[in-house]
């Protein structure tokens, strides 16, 4: 675990350049990175921190999904979230465009980072979201069942397999879908009160 | 007999059929002291005398030696009667048989005589001969009259008395006519007293109960509900079944085969509040007892029966428990939820609403099965087929409604604080607040609502095995929300809307498995994704009406009321947009008022100014009052919501929005205040607002819909002089007119002509409406109209027709004959127009000659028979100036046959217009001499004169003139005078209209011309008033007042000469 040093004049550079990439403004990200330090000292932030963070803020807890989460976050794959990438991240959490929520979600259904989800990822997806029922019949034909559903309104080009195209333009027909293989945006009221508490005022 | 014999006989023995016995108990004593009666009483000679056919045996308790009587003689060991048959039979054959005697008989006479000699012992020979006799009827009639079970329904029936007659008819030799003859008449005898026979062995059977399994069953599981420590809501502390004797036969009884024989069907332990022991019930099938309860020492069941049988189990624990007797009392009403909520009635309250759903439909229907049941076995009896035991239903619960069997809505109700009523009666209830009389909705003569639905809800169909896949797959569907996490409910949800949900299949599939419950249940959720998405397809399938009587029975309404408040403006939207399809019936707008829904509505209304460029914020706030104005369109078919949405301040809110260029969003606005302007205080506030401008302007609009409904609010509003000059002010006549060429359209065209009528009340109206040529075009929608756009046809060209340029254009465009014709309608409101506008034009002469041409002056006569008042009074004021403009006006009036008399047995009518208008038409009938004498003749004068008392102005004026010309005839003068009809004229001059003095004067003038009438007058202190009157502008009235007061002066002088002389 490399602890990170910074300089002052460094954290305003990365701050300044953060505040034109996303939506924050240079104050709330000097916030922002100001708790990720406040988090861990100085050292780079791991898959647990993060874990933790999204789930006291945001009250995401689903193992599968939140590793997939910290996973897309980490961009340049070394299992550690630097501060830029913490900032995009937070703030694809609580402040993106529904582009950028788009592509964001399709990132992180697909498991494999293939650029396409398949049958299999969704069923593995979908597999906790059924209640067992009383064993009257097999539990996975169920889920199967479900995947045939999402498959049919997700692939718009009928290949048996949706690519971001197809995951894209059904979103646009169908907002409410935007979450449909598992939860991984905080809702409305845990972004308002994540945003009172970091910067002071709902934003 | 015979059928009453055989059904008193089945069961009885073992060998089965018919031969059985008789048991000893009341019915059967009755009946065969019936049977003893008739016999006797057979008194035609010639039924006596008919012979068997066999002769009727049984076993008798009489000896050879009873029969003392000449007519018998001994022949060997046997008795036999002196007459025989035609083939030497003996008509009485008495025979030992061991040690009794056999008797057979062969002719009604000779059982009376066996009766006779049996004396005491009648009932017992009876009872014998009964038992013996398998079939009465083939013993004694033939063979071809044996009865036989036949299948009525199925068309079978016994046609032996048909083949019988057939017989007769074809005729034969004299004798056998004869005896047929009689055979007709004993069958016919004996079938009235087999029917008799049987409905009062059906009275005396109705009068003993017989309990089933299933109903004690039944009985004691609903008052196991009511059971708990609560002494002040439960009705015992605990009841159930013994445990000893728990298990269930499969006959369904729970008493040990040993004791079913007795007729045990259950052993019940019941404890109440105020009894300190147990109390131990049996119930059985003649009743529930209390039997000896459980030893101490032996622990075993006493059976015996200790006290009385009681039919319901009520009315047993009502004698021994007070305090049980006391809650029963106050339990009536007792909701379920309150129960529930005391934690008594323990009920799974979860997402899963099938089980409970189960339950009580399967409860329902087999309340409903037993209910059909009986009511069936009580139709058998009548039609005289088997069933001996009748099964009584007799409540034994006072909440057991008898409208069971009529239920038909078998949906899950899910209960509410405000519904105090139990599940069952409130089914009842509802059906109750559905009828009819409805005093909520008003309506004014120009209201152009409809009555919304009030169906009652179809039974769920059953279902047929060829139901499309939709079905099942949407069931399928149904089932993830149900046992799904959020994410499964959103993907089912988003599927679940690709279906067709217009299409009643759909809509049914989800009802048909709970649903709309769990539908309902995610808007209570925290979930907004699972909200909109749920609210989407409800939006949808409450299209469908059963559906949305679904929706608001599960508190549908009350969670969506709670959502409009949400922050979240898509939410907002929807639940508006869903309010506003299932607010389609009355009990639903109720519930949203009550439910603060109003107010709520009325908030959303409340957005920023709105112009042509707005920014997305304001786009999705101009939805959302756009969602919230078609809610409260819907919602405003009530008068309390008329209320409540002003109270909320909606009239301004309104107001805003009607400035909007957006056409959607002017529409429900329009709407609703169209809906609400059958309220005066809403057709105000629509003048004060300023919003009669911005409805005219909209009805420049290109969208019809739009403009049919600016057209009807101004309908309405247009009853205010003020508004109908703003509406011309603002140069809304002129698109009003360009509507009327819209005749695909038949509710615009409506709407077009209603506004146009009530404007054309103004008389400046009038003259720009003939500017624009209006009643050409009016007279063009005469033909081929549906009625509610000919009675605003008719009743604008009525007011139009004031004016008489107009009545010269209505003629020229040809009007007059299709108006005339109008009069043979039977629409009341449009006959009520009709003769208006024939009569405005009947001020025309040209026009009254094509009205009379037509015959439309008998039409009109012919109407004052119509029944409603105003359709008479109306006709009578047209009749007015046909009189006065028609040639040969008398000889006209005189053809019509019975009409004097009718118009002057109208008098008699006791609405103030028919009066007044019947008046004015007497007064121009009586210019006409010999009319005035036939109607003298059918006494107008005393008719008159009874209703000089009025104090009616408009009647007033015209009974006056009635009077004045009446006076001409005869000595009407005086019987006016006799009739004291004088004296209340003089102080009609007190009145403050000028038309009521000019006609007293002038009555006044023609009945001084007779001396008593003077002094009467005069005495009345008329002089002076009549005096001021000289002086007025009115020329008719200064001469008539003048030459009153010159009679009363002349007879006074007159009177002193002869004083003097």
């Amino acid at each position: 675990m490399s602890k990170v040093t910074m300089t002052k004049k460094e954290i305003q550079a990365l701050s300044e350049r953060l505040s034109h990439s996303t939506a924050y403004n240079k104050y709330e990200v000097e916030v922002l990175l100001k708790s990720y330090f406040h988090e861990k000292n100085k050292y780079k932030m791991d898959r647990a921190v993060f874990r933790e963070i999204i789930s006291n803020h945001f009250g995401l807890r689903d193992d599968l999904l939140m590793d997939r989460v910290f996973r897309t976050f980490d961009k340049d794959n070394d299992s550690f979230l630097n501060m830029e990438e913490f900032v995009n991240g937070m703030h694809i959490l609580t402040r993106a465009s529904m582009e950028q929520k788009k592509s964001y979600c399709f990132k992180v259904y697909d498991l494999n980072g293939d650029g396409i989800i398949s049958r299999e990822e969704m069923f593995q997806l979908l597999k906790p979201t059924l209640l067992k029922s009383s064993g009257e019949e097999d539990p996975d034909e169920g889920i199967k069942e479900l995947v045939e559903i999402v498959l049919k309104k997700l692939d718009m080009d009928h290949d048996s397999k949706v690519s971001l195209e197809d995951f894209v333009s059904c979103l646009d027909r169908e907002p409410l879908l935007l979450e449909c293989l598992g939860p991984i945006l905080p809702d409305h009221t845990h972004i308002t009160r994540f945003e009172e508490k970091m910067f002071g005022q709902s934003c | 007999m015979g059928q009453a014999l055989r059904k008193a006989k089945e069961g009885t023995s073992a060998a089965g059929g018919a031969r059985g016995k008789l048991e000893y108990n009341a019915a059967n004593e009755e009946l065969l002291n019936s049977v003893v009666k008739y016999v006797e009483n057979i008194k035609d000679p010639e039924e006596q005398k008919l012979i068997f056919k066999k002769p009727i045996k049984w076993e008798s308790s009489l000896q050879p030696s009873d029969f003392n009587d000449d007519a018998y003689e001994k022949s060997g060991v046997e008795l036999v009667s002196k007459e025989r048959t035609a083939d030497d039979q003996p008509l009485l054959r008495v025979r030992p048989r061991g040690e009794k005697y056999e008797v057979s008989a062969m002719t009604i006479e000779q059982i009376q005589m066996v009766l006779r000699m049996a004396g005491d012992k009648k009932l017992a020979e009876t009872r014998a001969c009964c038992e013996a006799t398998d079939d009465p009827y083939s013993d004694m009639l033939g063979d071809a009259f044996a009865i036989v079970p036949g299948n009525v329904e199925g068309g079978e029936y016994d046609k032996s008395r048909y083949r019988l007659m057939e017989e007769i008819m074809k005729g034969g030799p004299e004798e056998e006519v004869a005896e047929k003859k009689t055979t007709l008449k004993l069958l016919d005898h004996l079938f009235r007293f087999d029917n008799e026979l049987l409905n009062r062995r059906l009275q005396i059977m109705e009068k003993t109960i017989r309990l089933n399994p299933s109903e004690v069953e039944d009985d004691v599981h609903k008052l196991m509900k009511y059971c708990g420590e609560d002494d002040e809501k439960c009705l015992l502390e605990e009841l159930n079944f013994m445990p000893e004797f728990s298990t269930r036969f499969s006959n369904g009884c729970r008493a040990p085969p040993w004791r079913q024989v007795h007729g045990d069907i259950c052993y019940l332990e019941a404890k109440a509040h105020d009894v300190d022991p147990y109390i131990y019930i049996t119930g059985s099938t003649s009743g529930y007892y209390i039997n000896g309860g459980v030893d101490k020492e032996t622990q075993s069941l006493n059976f015996d029966k200790q006290g009385e049988m009681h039919k319901d189990l009520i009315s047993l624990l009502k004698e021994k428990s007070p305090k049980f007797a006391e809650i029963v009392d106050k339990l009536e009403f007792v909701s379920h939820h309150d129960l529930k909520e005391s934690g008594i009635i323990d009920t799974t309250a979860d997402l899963d609403a099938t089980p409970r759903d189960g339950e009580m439909t399967n409860r329902e229907q087999t309340q409903v099965k037993s209910q059909q049941q009986k009511e069936e076995t009580k139709q058998e009896k009548t039609q005289k087929t088997q069933k001996k035991q009748q099964q009584k239903l007799e409540p034994s619960l006072k909440w057991r409604n008898l409208g069971l069997e009529e239920q038909k809505e078998q949906h899950e109700k899910k209960d509410k604080p405000e519904k105090s009523r139990t599940p069952i009666k409130r089914k009842t209830q509802q059906r109750r607040n559905k009828t009819p009389l409805d005093a909520e909705d008003s309506f004014s003569e120009s209201s152009t609502e409809s009555e919304e639905e009030e169906e009652t809800p179809d039974r769920r169909n059953e279902p047929n095995s060829d139901l499309p896949s939709e079905y099942w797959q949407i069931q399928k569907l149904v089932k993830y929300l149900k046992g799904g996490n959020q994410t499964a409910t959103i993907i089912a949800l988003c599927a679940m809307r690709d279906f067709n949900l217009t299409q009643e299949t759909c809509q049914l599939a989800i009802r048909d498995v709970g649903g709309l419950e769990v539908l309902i249940n995610l808007l209570d959720t925290e979930d907004i994704k699972c909200k909109i998405g749920s609210l989407k397809i409800l939006k949808e399938i409450s299209g469908n009406s059963q559906i949305r009587r679904a929706i608001a029975d599960l508190g549908g309404l009350q969670t969506m009321v709670n959502i409009l408040q949400d922050p979240n403006k898509e939410l907002k939207c929807l639940a508006a947009g869903t309010i506003a399809n299932v607010a389609k019936f009355r009990r639903a707008r109720r519930t949203v008022r009550q439910h603060g829904g109003i107010k709520r509505l009325v908030g959303l209304l409340d957005c920023a100014p709105l112009g042509t460029v707005m920014s997305s914020q304001q786009e999705e706030d101009v939805e959302v009052a756009r969602c919230g104005a078609l809610a409260l369109w819907s919602c405003s078919k009530s008068t309390k919501n008329k209320q409540a949405m002003r109270k909320a301040g909606v009239i301004p809110l309104l107001a805003q929005l009607l400035k909007s260029p957006h056409e959607n969003m002017c529409i429900p606005v329009v709407g609703t205040l169209q809906e609400c302007a059958s309220e005066p205080s809403y057709r105000l506030a629509i003048r004060t607002e300023g919003m009669v401008e911005d409805l005219v302007k909209n009805l420049n609009s290109e969208n019809q819909e739009l403009q049919m409904h600016c057209a009807s609010a101004i309908f309405k509003c247009a009853e205010d002089k003020e508004t109908r000059d703003l509406v011309r002010q603002y140069g809304g006549l002129d698109p009003l007119v360009k509507l009327l060429q819209s005749t695909e359209n038949k509710e615009l065209l409506a709407a077009a002509t209603g506004a146009i009528w009530k404007c054309a009340i103004s008389d400046e109206n009038v003259l720009r409406f003939q500017e624009l040529k209006t009643t050409d075009y009016l007279v063009a929608l005469l033909n081929d109209q549906p009625e509610e756009v000919l009675v605003n046809v008719v009743g604008a060209l009525g007011e139009c027709a004031k004016d008489p340029p107009n009545r010269m254009a209505i003629r020229k465009a040809g009007g007059i004959p299709p108006l005339v014709n109008l009069l043979t309608g039977t629409n009341q409101k449009l006959l009520v127009n009709v003769t208006k506008a024939v009569g405005q034009c009947a001020e025309e002469s040209d026009n009254m000659a094509i009205i009379d041409k037509l015959d439309g002056v008998r039409l009109l006569w012919s109407l004052l028979k119509n029944p409603n008042p105003e359709v008479q009074a109306s006709a009578a004021w047209a009749i007015c100036p046909c009189i006065e403009n028609a040639k040969d006006a008398g000889e006209m009036v005189r053809s019509f046959v019975g009409g004097l008399e009718l118009i002057v047995s109208l008098l008699k009518s006791e609405d103030k217009e028919v009066l007044a208008s019947v008046c004015a038409a007497i007064a121009n009938i009586a210019k006409d001499e010999e009319n005035l004498a036939v109607i003298t003749d059918h006494g107008v004068v005393p008719m008159l004169a009874k209703l000089t008392e009025t104090v009616d102005d408009r009647l007033r004026q015209h009974l006056a003139e009635a009077i004045a010309r009446c006076c001409s005839w005869g000595n009407n003068r005086v019987a006016f005078g006799t009739a004291n009809a004088v004296a209340p004229l003089v102080k009609y001059l007190k009145s403050k209209q000028v038309a009521v003095h000019r006609s007293t004067a002038k009555a006044l003038f023609q009945l001084s011309k007779d001396p008593d009438n003077c002094i009467t007058m005069h005495n009345a202190g008329v002089v002076k008033c009549l005096i001021e009157m000289v002086g007025s502008d009115d020329t008719v009235l200064q001469e008539a007042a003048a030459g009153c007061i010159g009679n009363i002066r002349r007879l006074a002088l007159a009177n002193e000469k002869a004083k003097h002389t």
